[in-house]
């Protein structure tokens, strides 16, 4: 049993290994790629199967009107929507988790849980369900192809990741501490910021990331409601896809706009493996 | 605790939240109660829109059974594989950490553009799957049969978030207690048995939390099929949000495009509700 067991286990793990790094390779070989070696068939080990060439790379830095894929400025657009939208949805959210934490609200029928839901169910709303009212929305009032427009719907995206995320992590932190910092003569306000805020650092690192990740990755609402004034970089990858841009190009534009979160991966496991994840969908 | 601050605390989350999302949803039942056209605006037609969906357009519903089978199947899948290796991660392995991090990296990248880059993967002629597959005589049209094409959407879905189901299993596993686990150990349990009589079982209610929350990501398929295969082809992986997304914003159909969208959130409300209960009821019986 054992034996077997630790065969399969690792035979198993190194199979999903391989299908997960499988497109990582097949972009970064391809980026060095150029005409012959794409056109003839795959190809696969540098220098072996064929020359590598820099044109896939080069292309990033160069001038739109010299054949580069203009990534750039979709590249800041997108960690600008992102960062701000996440900010505002953490800031917010937060104070609102805090306070579905540990006041109790009443009104009528609606308690903490029904708030803290009305929260979190926003994120079973489909995306095309507010695209359509979003478009015609912010059109009225100008900010359709705008970043502004963009952190407004992204805000609706993230807050309830970080209620979701942050409910539950002060749940955790004992109510002790904002009860000892009251009865030493804090305000609830300072009770929250010096006492509470501090011991939840971790909490806020993970609702953070979450918020960052489903920001980064987000598509269809920047493809939506952004034409040509602002582009997301999701957007313009997609864009380089369907126009006739070479595979070495589209794979190293493609390599570089993923690479920034795969960070976030070291990050969330470090978290994971202290014990700050576990209970957030109990 | 109770204070008057507790207002100042909650309230700019709370109505931030409802002021972006009252107005659309209001707007969203009003047009879809409305022809729409840019000259006239809208002009109220009763439930015609609601009529039309309900008795002459097949290509909605077959969009949605599509929907439901693409997204449970991937869902089954990522939570058997997602399962399988956070137990596998779990304890007792050689380079546990850089497995985790490794699993979860798919989680982290674009979906889109990670599409993109499989459907070079998956070229019928210049990809590496047919290169090899060629070997034995074969050369699948991954992305131009009707069959296929669901594979493969599939396929990439299942790349891209069995990390997801990997992660939230993994944390469950994490912070289950050790009590159980020594009492397993104390009675001899064989690991087949210490899975399906304590694991598992001990793992049910994230389990449930788990795969509600992939169902209702995974409801929303459609930027994936939209890079990969456009919906195509024909309509074989077209889905309810990319259907809507053509009549909506393509052939500009914006009333009728609004009373699919809303009767759709209606039937995902619902659907979802009653998936959390069965679920809820099969693997909490004992």
């Amino acid at each position: 049993m054992g034996k077997l067991y630790k065969f399969l286990k690792y035979f198993f793990i190194t199979f999903w290994a391989v299908f997960v790094v499988a497109p990582f390779l097949w972009a970064l070989t391809t980026s060095f790629k150029d005409f012959n070696s794409v056109n003839g068939g795959a190809t696969y080990i540098p220098w072996v199967d064929f020359e590598p060439k820099l044109e896939g790379w080069r292309v990033l830095i160069k001038s739109p009107a010299n054949g580069g894929v203009d990534i750039i400025e979709p590249y800041f657009n997108s960690l600008f929507v992102t960062c701000t939208a996440s900010l505002i949805s953490i800031v917010l959210g937060t104070l609102s988790a805090y306070a579905l934490s540990r006041f109790t609200f009443k009104a009528g029928f609606v308690k903490n849980n029904d708030i803290t839901f009305f929260f979190i169910s926003q994120r079973i709303m489909p995306p095309i369900v507010l695209s359509i009212p979003f478009f015609l929305f912010l059109g009225a009032i100008n900010l359709l192809d705008s970043l502004i427009g963009l952190i407004v719907v992204y805000i609706v995206l993230l807050m309830p990741i970080a209620v979701w995320i942050m409910v539950d992590f002060f749940n955790k932190v004992p109510r002790e501490i904002d009860e000892t910092a009251l009865i030493d003569g804090c305000n609830p306000y300072q009770a929250f910021f010096k006492v509470v805020l501090p011991n939840s650092i971790p909490g806020l690192i993970v609702a953070g990331m979450f918020c960052i990740i489903f920001g980064w990755i987000d598509f269809f609402f920047a493809f939506i409601l952004t034409f040509t004034e602002v582009q997301l970089l999701p957007v313009k990858i997609v864009a380089l896809n369907s126009s006739i841009t070479p595979w070495w190009s589209l794979s190293a534009s493609a390599l570089v706009s993923v690479a920034p979160l795969i960070i976030v991966a070291f990050i969330v496991e470090r978290y994971l493996s202290k014990g700050n994840l576990s209970g957030a969908i109990k | 605790m109770n204070f008057k601050q507790k207002y100042v605390f909650l309230f700019p989350g709370l109505f931030v939240l409802i002021g972006i999302l009252i107005f659309p949803i209001i707007f969203v039942v009003r047009l879809s109660l409305s022809g729409w056209n840019s000259y006239n605006g809208l002009n109220f037609i009763g439930l015609e829109n609601y009529i039309r969906l309900f008795t002459d357009d097949p290509r909605f519903w077959e969009s949605f059974f599509r929907l439901s089978f693409l997204s449970v199947t991937t869902v089954i899948l990522q939570y058997v594989i997602g399962f399988a290796l956070a137990h596998m991660v779990w304890k007792d392995i050689k380079f546990q950490r850089f497995f985790r991090v490794l699993f979860l990296i798919p989680m982290m990248t674009t979906p889109v553009i990670m599409t993109v880059i499989w459907r070079t993967f998956f070229h019928e002629s210049l990809g590496p799957v047919n290169d090899i597959l060629s070997n034995f005589g074969m050369s699948p049209k991954w992305l131009t049969d009707p069959v296929l094409a669901k594979v493969t959407v599939i396929i990439v879905e299942v790349w891209q978030w069995t990390p997801f189901m990997f992660l939230l299993l993994l944390a469950g596993l994490l912070s289950l207690p050790k009590e159980p686990f020594l009492a397993a150990a104390i009675d001899g349990a064989s690991p087949v048995r210490k899975f399906l009589y304590v694991t598992f079982p001990l793992m049910a209610p994230i389990s449930i939390g788990a795969i509600i929350i992939r169902l209702i990501e995974a409801s929303k398929i459609m930027d994936t099929v939209y890079v990969l295969t456009s919906g195509g082809p024909g309509t074989s992986t077209e889905t309810s949000s990319f259907y809507i997304f053509i009549k909506g914003l393509r052939e500009f159909q914006m009333g009728y495009a609004a009373s699919m969208s809303f009767t759709y959130l209606i039937i995902m409300i619902i659907s979802l509700t009653v998936i959390a209960k069965v679920l809820t009821k099969l693997m909490l019986k004992d």
